[in-house]
């Protein structure tokens, strides 16, 4: 059995009187990329934002089998979580180099700019722009600021909500590969929101399908991709 | 009309004194803004509690009166993240009704407990500019009589020196020194100097921290984007009590700076002060620093030059002299109208 980085049970969140996941069941394999499909308000979301605990919630989440339900966010970071959020999550007043400089927040040893290096060089886009302000560059250029950033944090856990919304189809394929390529050269282990089902099924190695903060469905990834209920619902087919 | 050009620099140099002080103010307005989106109305009076720290420390405690001006500042830095540790962080930032009266209650409170300590009577400070050279007066005191207005002039010895009605400015100044330059025919005060040294060194002071420091950096981020400051791990009630605690320097900084011009503290001195600061602070824009000193110098010189000198000298109507805080109200207004985000505040647009 393959170690378990992430594991959730019987998650329940709410925002004020509403509740919005209803007991989710799912775990993230060390390595592995995990996808959650849904539609519109599902609860994808607020699945990330729990469990990062930036909302009320109930259940358990453990992180390599340590119970991280009651962690602070900030805790939780430093356990190596990092989270790029839906609209990209940017620091728009500050500068690229300042944006990858306070992802490294958490850190304590010297080896930062050496990582500012290294994502230079796999986003030279960023290097160009390194002086400017991220609220100016395009969305293209901020999702790619907003991996960088998650990233100098070391993360052996990388949450992303939606990265696709609002970028050119050229791009977002662009962004996936990259996605891809760091899994398999990191080991990078991945639980990612999409509605862009075809993409990420592609890439993830199983996938989860909720609805109405419940879990309809899940299974490999292969297997949701030739689901008919999956491919009616997500897929376009 | 009476276009009296000569005594203009004079205007000007004044008007910037006051809006450093303003500028000062203002700075402790924005710092708490950018990062929560409050206006903090107990700026003022914090910044009174920080004047009366100097008065105790310096008058009182015989203490060298920049080491007092020091400790005054830390201890303002300590009150002020005790204030949002205890009064702003249990409350949800979202809401912003509840902490906005929070601030009101507090301003309330700080200026009725130290009208009970110190009454309200003015105190007179020593000037931290007034003391070099040796031969420089220290202050002056202006008493009313029945003969009208005596001068009564303390040297840097403690000697006062009566001056008999009548008196010209000019012979005053030969019985106690200077306390200015010559510029251009105005009197440059070394007061007005050394507020805008000691505001350009907090300036340069603030540009370090912000930019060059760890905590700087978190508190930029936190007040770029909150939510994402917390996901890369940066604990933002702490960061916002530093930024509260910063605020609170620059406050208790531009009271210690305004008290000896006012004539000495006491617990309604900063109540205009904090209206222009805020008249500053929405010229600038509320969530700029560069506005915040920008505007604040600016209603510093609109105050004096177009009041004071333009409606009370040029157009000889004293009645101006009473307009000015209407004045900077009506700067307000005219921004909030036309420009909601200020001259150099960010227009927030949100993407979706």
């Amino acid at each position: 059995m393959t170690e378990m980085m992430l594991k959730a049970e019987d998650l329940h969140a709410r925002y004020g009187a509403v509740e919005v996941l209803r007991g989710l069941d799912f775990e993230v394999p060390d390595g592995n990329v995990v996808v959650i499909l849904g539609a519109n308000g599902a609860g994808k979301t607020t699945t990330l934002r729990a469990l990062c605990n930036m909302c009320t919630t109930t259940g358990t989440v453990t992180m390599e089998g340590d119970d991280i339900s009651r962690a602070k966010t900030a805790d939780i970071v430093r356990r190596g979580v990092a989270h790029v959020p839906q609209g990209r999550g940017t620091f728009p007043e500050l500068s690229v180099m300042d944006n990858l400089k306070i992802g490294a927040y958490t850190r304590k040893d010297n080896e930062v700019n050496a990582d500012v290096d290294r994502w230079f060089e796999i986003f030279p886009r960023l290097e160009e722009r390194r002086g400017q302000l991220a609220g100016s560059l395009s969305g293209g250029e901020q999702q790619m600021l907003a991996v960088a950033r998650a990233l100098m944090c070391r993360p052996r856990l990388l949450l992303l909500d939606e990265p696709s919304l609002g970028l050119a189809p050229l791009i977002i394929e662009d962004l996936f590969e990259r996605f891809a390529q760091l899994n398999k050269e990191t080991g990078l282990t991945m639980l990612l929101v999409e509605q862009n089902a075809n993409l990420a099924l592609d890439m993830a190695d199983y996938g989860y399908v909720i609805e109405s903060g419940e879990i309809a469905l899940h299974g490999p990834a292969e297997q949701l991709k030739n689901d008919p209920a999956v491919q009616e619902a997500y897929l376009g087919a | 009309m009476n276009w009296n050009f000569e005594i203009l620099p004079d205007f000007i140099f004044n008007g910037l004194r006051d809006g450093a002080v303003y500028a000062a103010a203002a700075l402790a307005l924005v710092l708490i803004f950018k990062a929560t989106t409050l206006i903090n109305f107990a700026t003022g009076e914090l910044a009174m509690l920080g004047a009366f720290f100097v008065y105790v420390l310096n008058i009182e405690q015989g203490l060298w009166l920049w080491l007092s001006i020091a400790i005054a500042m830390l201890i303002s830095a300590g009150i002020g993240a005790a204030v949002e540790r205890a009064l702003v962080r249990p409350f949800d930032p979202a809401d912003h009704l509840p902490v906005v009266l929070i601030t009101l209650g507090l301003f309330l409170i700080i200026n009725a407990v130290a009208g009970d300590i110190w009454n309200y009577q003015v105190r007179r400070v020593n000037d931290p500019f007034g003391q070099f050279p040796s031969w420089v007066p220290n202050g002056s005191e202006l008493k009313t009589s029945s003969e009208g207005t005596i001068a009564c002039l303390t040297n840097s010895e403690g000697q006062l020196a009566e001056v008999a009605p009548g008196t010209s400015g000019a012979e005053m100044c030969e019985m106690v020194g200077r306390t200015f330059f010559e510029v251009i025919g105005a009197r440059l005060h070394y007061r007005t100097i050394g507020t805008w040294i000691a505001l350009a060194l907090a300036l340069i002071a603030l540009a370090i921290i912000l930019g060059k420091t760890k905590a700087g950096l978190a508190f930029r981020a936190v007040s770029s984007n909150t939510e994402s400051a917390r996901l890369v791990g940066v604990n933002t009630g702490r960061t916002l009590g530093f930024g509260w605690a910063l605020a609170s320097v620059f406050g208790t900084l531009s009271a210690a700076l305004v008290a000896p011009a006012l004539g000495g503290v006491n617990p309604n001195m900063m109540l205009t002060i904090l209206i222009y600061a805020l008249a500053g602070a929405a010229l600038g824009g509320l969530d700029s620093l560069g506005g915040a000193v920008i505007g604040g110098l600016a209603v510093g010189l609109v105050k004096s030059v177009l009041v004071s000198w333009f409606g009370v000298v040029v157009l000889g109507q004293a009645y101006f002299s009473i307009l000015q805080l209407a004045m900077a109200f009506l700067l307000i207004l005219i921004v909030l109208l036309f420009r909601p985000a200020g001259l150099f505040g960010t227009r927030r647009i949100e993407r979706v």
